[in-house]
C-alpha cells in the first residue's frame, strides 16, 4: 500500500520574536511514511531539517493536550492527524487561533489558566467527611451526570474554534465552561453558587452564540456546546425563580 | 460579577426556536402552499369569515398571538447573534432597535386581536 518515497510539502507558521518583525510561513519538504503523524512530521523537521523549530508536545497519544495546532485551518491535535490524510496536497501548519504565539506553534495559555483557577475546578465537599467516615460514594448512574465532561484534557482546540472567544476574549470559553459543568453536576460537590456567580455572566455561559464548533473539534467528545446549554437553562430557571426562593435555600 | 440580563431573551428566543421547529413548516404547507393551490387543503379553509371567526375564539387569539411574538423573539436574537457572528459590533444600540422593534410589533398584535373583539 506505502509506496516508499512519498514526501509532503509542509507549509510551518514561524515566528521568533527576537529576529521576524511578523509571522511568516516556512515550506519544508518531509519524508513520511503512511503511519505518521503531523507531530513526526514536525519532530522530524526539528531533527533533521531545521532545529530551531519550536512546538509544544508530550505524549503522542492525544491524553496530554499539548500539540493543538490548526491544521489547514482546522483546530487538532498534531499527534492524531496523520500525514497521509494530506497527501498529495500541501499541508499547512499554523499555532492555535485566538491566542497571542510566543515562538512558532507555541501560544500563550496565560489567558486559559487565569480563567480555569476562577471556576474552582475541583471539588468543593458538599459535607465535609472526616477520615473515619470513609469515601465520598456515588452510584454509577450520579457518575453518568457528569463523566463525558470530565475527559476534557485542556488542549484548548475549542478555543481556536469558538469564534466567541475570538471576538472578545473576555468570555469565558467553552473548555473551561464545560469543565464548571463537570463539577456543578457532580453529586459530591457543592460548589454550585460559588462557580454560577461568573456562569451567570456575560462572561459566562451568556456570552455563548450556540454555534457549537466547539463541539465538533473536540478530540476527547466532551461535547462543550451541550454543558454550555444545560446551563443556559440552568441559569435561565434560576434568573427567574430567584426571585420567589425562600432565603436561605439553594439551587 | 454583573449577572447577565441575557435569560429574558434567551427564554423567548428558545420558546420561538421550539415553536417554529414544531408549526413552522406546516404553517408555511398550509398558509403558502397547501390553501391557495387546494393541495390537499380546502380552499375555503382561509376564507374571510373562517379567519375571522378563528381571531375571535380566545384560543385562535392565543395562537396568533404566540406565533407572532415568538416567532419575532426568535427572529430578532438570531439576527443579532448573526451580525456579531459575522464581526458587525452589536452593542446596546442594535440590541435597542432589535428587541424594541419585537416588543413594538408584539404589542401591536395584543392590541389588535383583542380590538377583533369576540
Amino acid at each position: 500500500m506505502s509506496d516508499d518515497n512519498k514526501t509532503i510539502e509542509m507549509e510551518v507558521l514561524r515566528y521568533r520574536p527576537e529576529q521576524d518583525r511578523e509571522p511568516f510561513f516556512q515550506t519544508y519538504e518531509v519524508p513520511f511514511e503512511d503511519d505518521w503523524s503531523v507531530l513526526q512530521g514536525l519532530q522530524y523537521i526539528k531533527d533533521d531539517l531545521d532545529s530551531s523549530l519550536s512546538f509544544r508536545w508530550s505524549c503522542r497519544m492525544a491524553i496530554c493536550g499539548s500539540c493543538g495546532m490548526m491544521i489547514d485551518g482546522v483546530p487538532k491535535l498534531g499527534c492524531r492527524t496523520f500525514l497521509r490524510n494530506y497527501h498529495s496536497g500541501k499541508l499547512r501548519v499554523e499555532a492555535l487561533e485566538h491566542f497571542p504565539i510566543e515562538r512558532d506553534l507555541v501560544i500563550v495559555v496565560d489567558d486559559f489558566m487565569e480563567k480555569l483557577a476562577r471556576i474552582k475546578p475541583y471539588l468543593i465537599p458538599k459535607q465535609v467527611r472526616k477520615l473515619e467516615q470513609g469515601e465520598y460514594l456515588q452510584t454509577p448512574g450520579q457518575l453518568e451526570q457528569y463523566r463525558q465532561f470530565s475527559t476534557c484534557i485542556n488542549c484548548m482546540l475549542c478555543y481556536a474554534a469558538c469564534p466567541q472567544y475570538g471576538l472578545n476574549s473576555g468570555f469565558t470559553g467553552p473548555g473551561i465552561l464545560a469543565l464548571m459543568h463537570r463539577y456543578n453536576a457532580d453529586s459530591r460537590d457543592g460548589g454550585r453558587d460559588q462557580r454560577m456567580e461568573l456562569g451567570h455572566s456575560d462572561e459566562g455561559v451568556w456570552g455563548c452564540a450556540a454555534v457549537a464548533y466547539c463541539s465538533e473539534v473536540c478530540p476527547k467528545e466532551v461535547d462543550p456546546a451541550n454543558a454550555i446549554n444545560q446551563n443556559k437553562m440552568g441559569s435561565a430557571i434560576d434568573y427567574f425563580l430567584r426571585f420567589v426562593r425562600p432565603r436561605g435555600a439553594t439551587g | 460579577m454583573k449577572r447577565s440580563n441575557e435569560p429574558v431573551f434567551w427564554s423567548l428566543f428558545g420558546a420561538g426556536g421550539m415553536l417554529s421547529a414544531l408549526i413552522g413548516a406546516a404553517l408555511v404547507f398550509v398558509t403558502g402552499i397547501g390553501v391557495p393551490l387546494a393541495l390537499l387543503l380546502s380552499p375555503d379553509l382561509m376564507q374571510y369569515q373562517n379567519m375571522l371567526a378563528f381571531t375571535q375564539h380566545w384560543l385562535g387569539k392565543l395562537v396568533i398571538f404566540a406565533v407572532i411574538a415568538l416567532f419575532l423573539w426568535h427572529a430578532t436574537l438570531r439576527i443579532l447573534l448573526l451580525l456579531h457572528d459575522f464581526g458587525f459590533r452589536t452593542g446596546i444600540g442594535t440590541k435597542f432597535i432589535g428587541n424594541g422593534l419585537a416588543l413594538l410589533c408584539t404589542l401591536a398584535a395584543a392590541y389588535l386581536l383583542l380590538a377583533l373583539g369576540s
